[in-house]
C-alpha cells in the first residue's frame, strides 16, 4: 500500500468516526442548485452573448459542486477542467469574433420556441416521475461511497481491475474512437490541402 | 483551551486540518497562506525590479527606503490613491468582475498545495486535477477583462491569451499525467492524484521525478517549465500584453486598485504553477537525499539550513550598510538597513534556536516545530528558484512572434509530451 492510499484510508477512519461528517448538506445542495437553476436562466434570457456565457460558467461551477456533494470528486474536477476551463474559453473566444451589436438587436426567441417549451415540460415530467419512482427504479446502495476511492472506482469500471476487463471498457473505447473520428473531421473540414 | 483549537494540535496522526476535519486551523491555514502569498507577492515586485536593473547594468528602485526596500509600499499607496477609470463604453459589470475571477482562481488553489505532509489546508483525492482546473478558470479573468474593455487592444490581447492558454493547456496536461504515472509505480500499481501522495510516492520510490527514467522524467518537466510561462503569460510569451504591439494587452484600460488586482492575480498564478512543478517533479518539501543521508547527524545538518539563510541574508544587509555612502543624506537609510539586518539575524538566531531545541527527540514540540520549518523551508526554496527564473527569462529572451508560439505549442510540444507520455507508460511496464 502506497502513502498516498494510506493518508486517504486515514481521512476515511476520521470521516467514520465523524470528524469529515459533512456539514450543511442541505443548505449547501439548494444554494448549489438555486445557483445553477437561476444562472441557467440567464443563460437564456441575456441579450448579451457574452453575459450569457458568464452566466453559462456559474452554472457548470455550481453542478460540480453537486457532483462534489454526490461524493463524486474526480467528475468535479473533469468538470471545471473541459467545460469550465476548456469549453467555455473556446466559447467566448468565438463570441468575442461575432458582431454583437448586431446580434444583440436580433429577436431573442423564433417561432419555435412552444416546441422547445414541450420539450422542456417532458423532461420536466420525466424527472418527476424518476424522484416519485425512484424508490423503485434505483435500489437503495446504502451509505454513500467514500470520496476518497472515487478515482479509483472509476478508473476500475473503465479499465478493469486485477486483470479482469472493466465493465465498461468497450464503451468506453467506443467512445474515444468517436472522438477520434470528430477530431479527424474538423481537420479534414478547416485544411484545404492535405 | 477550547476543544476545537487543541484537538488538532493534540492528534497524533499526521493530517492536514482539512483531512482532520478542524474548520479553525484550516481557517488558521489559510489566513497564513493568504498573508505569506500577499508577502511574496510584495517582495517579488521588489526583487523583479532590482533583478531587471541588475541585469540591464540599472541601479532601479534607490530612493525609497534603503536600496528601494520600501518601493513595493509606495507602489501599493500610490495605486490605491490612484483614480479609478471605467470607460464609458465598457460593459460596466463585466469590467468590475474580470479582476476578481482571475484573482479568485489564482488564490483557490492554494487550498491544495502541499507546504509540507501536513502544512496544507487540505489534502484533496483529485488534488493536482483541482489545480490545474482551478488555474485554467484564471484566463477567464483576461479573457473577460480585453472584451469589456470595449477598446481594440484589449480585445486582441485577451483573444491572444485565451488561444495561448488552450494551446499550452495540453501540452502541460500530458507532462503532468506522465509525472501521475509515475506514482503508480509501487507493488500495489495504484497511483494518486492527491499533492500530498505524489510527494510520499516519490520519497517511497527514493527518487524525485524529475530523475525517474532519466530522460524521460526531465523532458515532462522541461515541457511543463515552458508551457507555465505560457499559462502566466510571462516573457517570453507575453504576448496578450506586448507592450510594443498592443501598449499593455488586455489590461490597458484597467487603472488603479483594480490594475493592482491583475498584477497581484499573475503573481500568485506564477507561484502556485511553480508550485505544481515543485510538487511533481521536485519532491515537494523534501530535502535532498532524505533516503540517502537519513542518518540523526546529516538530519541535524539540514535542519540547520534555514537558520544559515536566514543569517547569509543578514550579513549581505550588513555588508550593504557598510558601504552605505558616509554622506549625511543617508544617515536614515543606514539606520533602517541596519535595522533590517538586525531583524534578518534575529530571525536566524530563533531558527537556529529552534534547529538545536529539536535535536534531542524527548522535547517533541521542538521537533515538531523544527519539522514543520524544514518542510516550509525547502518547499519555498524551491519555489522561489523557479520564481527567479521567471524574471531571468524575462531579462534574457526576447518575446515570440504569435505564429511562433502556436507554432511550439501545437507542433514541437504537444507531439513530445505525447512521445513522453507513451514510452514512460511502455518503461514503466517493463521495469515493473
Amino acid at each position: 500500500m502506497n502513502p498516498g492510499m494510506h493518508s486517504a484510508l486515514n481521512s476515511a477512519v476520521t470521516a467514520a468516526n465523524g470528524g469529515m461528517a459533512p456539514v450543511a448538506t442541505p443548505w449547501f445542495f439548494y444554494s448549489l442548485a438555486a445557483l445553477a437553476v437561476i444562472s441557467g436562466v440567464l443563460v437564456i434570457t441575456r441579450r448579451n452573448a457574452v453575459h450569457s456565457a458568464l452566466a453559462l460558467i456559474v452554472t457548470l461551477l455550481s453542478v460540480a459542486g453537486l457532483y462534489l456533494m454526490l461524493y463524486a470528486p474526480f467528475v468535479a474536477g473533469v468538470q471545471i477542467i473541459v467545460y469550465a476551463g476548456g469549453i467555455m474559453v473556446l466559447f467566448l473566444f468565438v463570441i468575442m469574433l461575432v458582431n454583437l451589436d448586431r446580434a444583440s438587436k436580433d429577436r431573442q426567441f423564433n417561432r419555435i420556441w412552444p416546441v422547445g417549451l414541450a420539450a422542456a415540460c417532458v423532461l420536466m415530467a420525466l424527472f418527476v416521475s424518476v424522484i416519485v419512482k425512484g424508490k423503485a427504479l434505483f435500489t437503495d446502495r446504502g451509505m454513500p461511497l467514500s470520496e476518497s476511492s472515487n478515482t479509483q472506482q472509476i478508473a476500475n469500471a473503465l479499465y478493469g481491475e486485477a486483470g479482469r476487463m472493466g465493465q465498461y471498457t468497450f464503451a468506453f473505447e467506443i467512445a474515444s474512437l468517436l472522438l477520434l473520428v470528430a477530431i479527424l473531421g474538423a481537420v479534414i473540414m478547416t485544411k484545404k490541402k492535405i | 483551551m477550547p476543544n476545537f483549537i487543541m484537538s488538532y494540535l493534540r492528534s497524533t496522526e499526521a493530517l492536514t486540518p482539512g483531512s482532520a476535519g478542524s474548520q479553525f486551523w484550516a481557517l488558521i491555514y489559510v489566513l497564513i497562506i493568504f498573508a505569506g502569498v500577499s508577502l511574496a507577492v510584495i517582495c517579488m515586485n521588489w526583487l523583479e525590479r532590482k533583478a531587471l536593473a541588475h541585469f540591464q547594468v540599472r541601479l532601479g528602485p534607490m530612493r525609497v527606503g534603503p536600496h528601494g526596500l520600501l518601493q513595493p509600499i509606495a507602489d501599493a499607496v500610490k495605486l490605491m490613491l490612484k483614480e479609478d477609470i471605467i470607460p464609458t463604453e465598457a460593459d460596466q459589470f463585466v469590467f468590475w468582475v474580470a479582476p476578481l475571477i482571475g484573482l479568485l482562481a489564482a488564490f483557490t488553489v492554494y487550498t491544495v498545495i502541499p507546504f509540507g505532509p501536513t502544512q496544507a489546508v487540505s489534502d484533496m483525492n483529485i488534488g493536482i486535477l483541482f489545480m490545474l482546473g482551478v488555474s485554467s478558470l484564471g484566463v477567464l479573468g483576461i479573457v473577460v477583462a480585453g472584451w469589456a474593455s470595449n477598446s481594440h487592444y484589449p480585445l486582441i490581447g485577451a483573444l491572444r491569451s485565451s488561444a495561448q492558454m488552450v494551446s499550452y493547456e495540453v501540452a502541460m496536461g500530458l507532462a503532468v499525467i506522465s509525472a501521475i504515472l509515475m506514482t503508480s509505480l509501487n507493488t500495489s500499481g495504484t497511483g494518486t492524484l492527491s499533492m500530498i501522495g505524489i510527494v510520499q510516492a516519490q520519497q517511497q520510490q527514493g527518487v524525485w521525478f524529475i530523475f525517474k527514467f532519466f530522460p524521460l522524467g526531465f523532458i515532462a518537466f522541461a515541457i511543463f517549465a515552458i508551457a507555465m510561462v505560457a499559462e502566466t503569460n510571462r516573457a517570453p510569451f507575453d504576448l496578450a500584453e506586448a507592450e510594443s504591439e498592443l501598449t499593455a494587452g488586455f489590461h490597458t484600460e484597467y487603472s488603479g486598485l483594480r490594475w493592482s488586482l491583475f498584477m497581484l492575480a499573475e503573481y500568485a498564478a506564477m507561484i502556485a504553477v511553480s508550485a505544481i512543478a515543485v510538487t511533481l517533479w521536485l519532491g515537494g518539501w523534501m530535502r535532498p537525499f532524505p533516503n540517502l543521508l537519513h542518518a540523526p547527524v546529516w538530519e541535524f545538518i539540514f535542519s540547520l539550513c534555514p537558520g544559515f539563510t536566514f543569517a547569509g541574508l543578514a550579513a549581505i544587509t550588513l555588508i550593504g550598510t557598510a558601504r552605505m555612502p558616509a554622506h549625511s543624506f543617508f544617515k536614515i537609510q543606514r539606520i533602517g538597513l541596519a535595522v533590517f539586518a538586525v531583524l534578518l539575524g534575529f530571525i536566524a538566531l530563533l531558527l537556529l534556536v529552534i534547529a538545536v531545541a529539536g535535536r534531542s527527540a524527548d522535547i517533541s514540540v521542538a521537533a515538531r516545530f523544527r519539522d514543520g520549518i524544514d518542510h516550509v523551508y525547502w518547499f519555498v526554496l524551491k519555489v522561489a528558484v523557479f520564481m527567479y527564473m521567471f524574471i531571468w527569462y524575462r531579462a534574457t529572451w526576447p518575446r515570440y512572434r504569435f505564429d511562433q508560439l502556436m507554432k511550439i505549442g501545437w507542433k514541437v510540444m504537444l507531439p513530445i509530451s505525447l512521445g513522453v507520455l507513451v514510452v514512460t507508460a511502455i518503461v514503466g511496464v517493463i521495469v515493473k
